[in-house]
């Protein structure tokens, strides 16, 4: 079932009309990226308490004691390699061809639920060891930040299994095209976010 | 698990337990009637599933006006309490109570919901449109303010409310310091209506941005609306530090963390500053869309247009960015040093140029116009030497040393004051009664509106200005009370009966509305423009058919209406059979309130650390959306045959 490429440029173009559009797919897309900017301050103030308390420690224990090059190297890599996924599976709509799209975005929700479970395993492994988040303000920084980007990965997770569900029933037209668009900018965005956790959080936490 | 607390009316206290069966009296009043009249089914399919913008708004204005009540009983009981010396009519506790609710309230569910009424009923009918672009997103915000408000009033009878100020600074409101549910109170019902004013600014801006009216070019725009995109850009880019700060504070409450603890290595002032980067905006969030206002109030009572208007929307713009530089000036006593409070005064007392520009530009408007002094211009015409006032005491707080003086005490609290009832409150009125008739139908009555005026304005002066003396003579803000011979006796009493004209004010306001909508009869607006005002919503009849523009117009200039009326023209705009055709429209939908219920419930299971309540309302919250997600719900069409009826019956066409 192919759609054409004309339908598709309405659902993703933006800002061409003067100021009169009621595209509502068009409006749809132009709200989330919004969205996506109020979600940036929202990290953006998280980050700048963890900056804050990183040195707090109480004596407890310290970034370099508890953080895991390895794990947080494989994480890195599943993330980001799951944005190239979500993007493919986007580029598989483009081209109309949905079998592509559910293989490619089921890939992009298995990485994704794999990033997860690297994350909670290492936060496991931190509270074994007494690094809880009451144990300091770093900690209570530390969780609280990485958390948060993970429950937005899971909720991105839960996201694309509702949207295979619709393309496999719908098919792709212009309102499942809207909602893969959307939820591809939500992925990508985490990825960038992540990579600000990774040299933030982990990179300087190591070095 | 056993839950950690259980919801009972706290301690003893009579004024509490009156306040228990008032509410249930009029909650079963309320559910009388409705099975009385068997209006349960209206009530859904009008109300409480409604996306009409002009529904939603004035659901938000007789939310304001109940919030008004509640937080001005507040504010009375405290200057009963403070009439006079060593008085015991509420206890220190229950003080702390009721000036925290009152600061919440009035900013968050009264301030808030006025602006949101305004944005609501005026700017689609502003700009031509006929929705706002996310109707379904715009009836979830509603809910959520609903709700948020709801969680936070019934702290008072169930479980003891937030006692830490409008603030909740930290380490005050720590688990150790503040133990109980009533902070959780506070955290929780914020934090849902600030989901739902965020999705507010978001909403407006794509609407002002996307569905003008063809030929609106921004600089066509009017005044309001500016005001509006100005004030959602604030909205969009404070609320998430709200959200951040509550959040934190609510880790460290319930799950035992340490963000803003005295103890291993939390930073107290993180919350503080926090909590102000959101704050500082949010004054302007609730004083750029009432400028609005008088930018539309003033030219259409001097029958001028407005003076300046490029300036009025550069000031606009840049108060907006400036608004989040300036956050820091309520804690110049925090002792960050004399660099950060230097750059924080001159940045504080520089906003007040922006301002200025538009107060003189409202002058310069007026000037020489031919000046009609109805309800909305009183208002407007009262705000004036308000906001004077208001701007000359804050620069005085803005200088940092003066403000080591200042500072907590009762000066401040005149300042505030000044401007947030002199400008946001005044505002909202003029608002209400401009914009009554396009809501309603039917103007509101002159003569009690005019005594209602005059009695809050005389009660405002007389309240808040001992309150400037008594400030400077040390009394500080939030304490219960004091001892005789202090000399602050007098000038206490006179604020107390300053106070209670005010609250007779207000009556007058309910008693005008009331009086009005039994005569609305011979106050019917037969014309649609009952004001002769400029811009386009005067265009349609009042209240305007649930699709508002049976043809969207076309604009060609500023103050369209106003031009097309000089000139002789205004048929213009009228609809013509052949140009009408079928219109889309949004369908209504049940889910946005019941996803607001489950909001609630998670609000709740915080609240009293209730952990499978919390569960509960999550997986309704997330069932909601997911039904929502795969709904195919594309809306509804009014046929055009439909559309030539209604415009007929309306003697349009
Ligand atoms: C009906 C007229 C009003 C009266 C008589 C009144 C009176 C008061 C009083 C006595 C206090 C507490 C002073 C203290 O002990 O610290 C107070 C605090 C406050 N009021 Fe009002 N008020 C009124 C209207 C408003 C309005 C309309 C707003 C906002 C839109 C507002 C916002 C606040 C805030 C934010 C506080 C600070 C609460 C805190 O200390 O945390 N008030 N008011
Ligand atoms: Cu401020």
């Amino acid at each position: 079932m192919a759609v054409s490429n004309k339908d598709l440029s309405g659902v993703l173009a933006r800002g061409q009309s003067a100021g009169h559009s009621h595209d509502e797919n068009e409006l749809r897309v132009a709200g989330f990226w919004i969205f996506l900017s109020t979600d940036m301050i929202l990290f953006a103030c998280l980050f700048a308490t963890y900056l804050v308390l990183r040195g707090n420690t109480d004596a407890g224990p310290t970034p370099q004691q508890i953080f895991d090059v390895r794990g947080f190297t494989e994480e890195t890599f599943i993330l980001l390699t799951s944005s190239f996924t979500c993007g493919l599976a986007t580029h598989a709509m483009h081209e109309g061809r949905r079998g592509g799209l559910i293989t490619w975005l089921s890939i992009t929700a298995l990485l994704g639920l794999s990033f997860v479970g690297l994350e909670v395993s290492e936060f496991v492994h931190d509270v074994g060891v007494g690094a809880t988040m009451q144990r300091s303000a770093f900690l209570s920084a530390f969780f609280t930040l990485v958390g948060t980007h993970g429950l937005h990965v899971s909720i991105g997770i839960l996201w694309m299994i509702s949207i295979m569900y619709q393309i496999l029933k719908r098919g792709i037209n212009a309102t499942t095209a809207r909602k893969l668009t959307i939820v591809g900018l939500y992925w990508h965005f985490l990825d960038v976010v992540w990579v600000f956790l990774f040299t933030v959080v982990y990179l300087m936490g190591v070095m | 698990m056993l839950p950690h607390y259980w919801p009972t009316p706290v301690t003893g206290d009579p004024l509490i337990y009156g306040a228990d069966v008032s509410i249930a009296l009029v909650s079963i009043a309320i559910l009388f009637v409705l099975f009385y009249y068997k209006k349960w089914g209206w009530l859904w399919r009008e109300w409480l599933t409604t996306v009409d913008h002009k529904k939603i708004g004035i659901l938000y204005v007789i939310a304001a006006l109940l919030m008004l009540f509640r937080g001005g009983v507040d504010g009375l009981l405290m200057r009963t309490q403070l009439a006079q010396p060593n008085m015991h009519f509420l206890e220190s506790e229950h003080y702390n109570q009721v000036f925290s609710t009152h600061g919440t309230i009035m900013i968050l569910f009264v301030a808030m919901p006025f602006m949101f009424a305004l944005f609501n009923i005026v700017i689609p009918l502003q700009i031509g449109a006929r929705d706002v672009a996310f109707p379904y997103l715009n009836a979830i915000s509603f809910w959520m303010f609903f709700f948020g408000a709801l969680l936070l009033n019934i702290s008072f009878v169930i479980g003891g409310s937030p006692d830490a100020g409008w603030v909740s600074y930290a380490p005050l409101t720590e688990k150790q310091f503040d133990p109980g549910p009533g902070e959780n109170f506070y955290l929780m019902a914020l934090q849902l209506s600030g989901i739902g004013s965020m999705a507010t600014g978001i909403n407006f801006l794509v609407t002002i941005l996307r569905m003008r009216a063809p030929g609106m070019t921004l600089m066509r725009m009017p005044l309001l609306t500016w005001a509006v995109l100005a004030a959602s850009i604030i909205i969009i880019y404070a609320f998430p530090a709200l959200t951040i700060a509550l959040a934190l504070l609510l880790i460290d409450r319930v799950a035992g963390a340490h963000f803003f603890t005295m103890g291993h290595g939390g930073n107290p002032m993180m919350y503080t500053n926090l909590f102000w980067i959101w704050g500082h905006p949010e004054v302007y969030i609730v004083l750029l869309p009432v400028f609005g206002v008088f930018s539309e109030v003033f030219p259409a009572f001097s029958g001028k247009r407005v003076f300046g208007y490029s300036s009025m929307v550069a000031s606009l713009m840049a108060i907006s960015i400036v608004s989040f530089l300036l956050w820091a000036h309520h804690f110049f006593t925090m002792g960050a040093g004399p660099g950060v409070n230097t750059y924080f005064g001159i940045a504080s007392m520089a906003i007040g140029i922006p301002t200025g520009v538009k107060v003189f530009n409202w002058m310069f408007t007026m000037y020489r116009g031919r000046i009609r002094m109805t309800m909305p211009m009183r208002w407007a015409v009262g705000f004036i030497p308000n906001f004077v006032i208001g701007g000359a005491t804050g620069v005085m707080l803005a200088a940092a040393p003066g403000d080591y003086q200042y500072h907590n005490s009762f000066f401040l609290i005149a300042h505030f004051h000044q401007v947030l009832i002199g400008g946001t409150i005044y505002g909202s009125l003029a608002g209400m009664y401009f914009w009554w008739p396009k809501m309603f139908g039917f103007t509101l009555d002159e003569k009690r509106g005019r005594i209602a005026f005059w009695l809050w304005n005389v009660g405002f002066y007389v309240t808040f200005f001992p309150q400037y003396l008594l400030g400077l003579m040390g009394m500080t803000r939030r304490i219960y009370t004091y001892p005789p011979g202090m000399g602050w006796t007098n000038l206490n009493l006179l604020s107390t009966i300053g106070a209670f004209l005010m609250g007779l004010g207000f009556i007058y306001i309910v008693w005008d509305i009331l009086y009005s909508t039994m005569h609305r009869s011979e106050l019917k607006d037969v014309t649609g423009d009952p004001w002769n005002a400029r811009s386009l919503e005067w265009s349609l009849p009042s209240p305007p058919p649930h699709y508002n523009f049976a043809v969207v117009p076309t604009v060609t200039r500023r103050d369209e209406w106003w031009e097309l009326k000089k000139s002789g023209r205004a048929d213009v705009l009228r609809p013509t059979a052949q140009d009408i055709e079928a219109i889309h429209m949004p369908n209504n939908s049940g889910k946005p309130i019941i996803f607001s219920v489950f909001f609630f419930i998670v609000g709740l299971g915080f609240v009293f650390e209730w952990y499978a309540v919390i569960v509960i309302g999550l997986a309704g919250v997330l069932a909601t959306m997911l039904l929502r997600s795969v709904e195919e719900d594309t809306g509804h069409h009014i046929p055009a045959e439909e559309v030539r009826h209604e415009e007929m019956a309306l003697g349009r066409m």
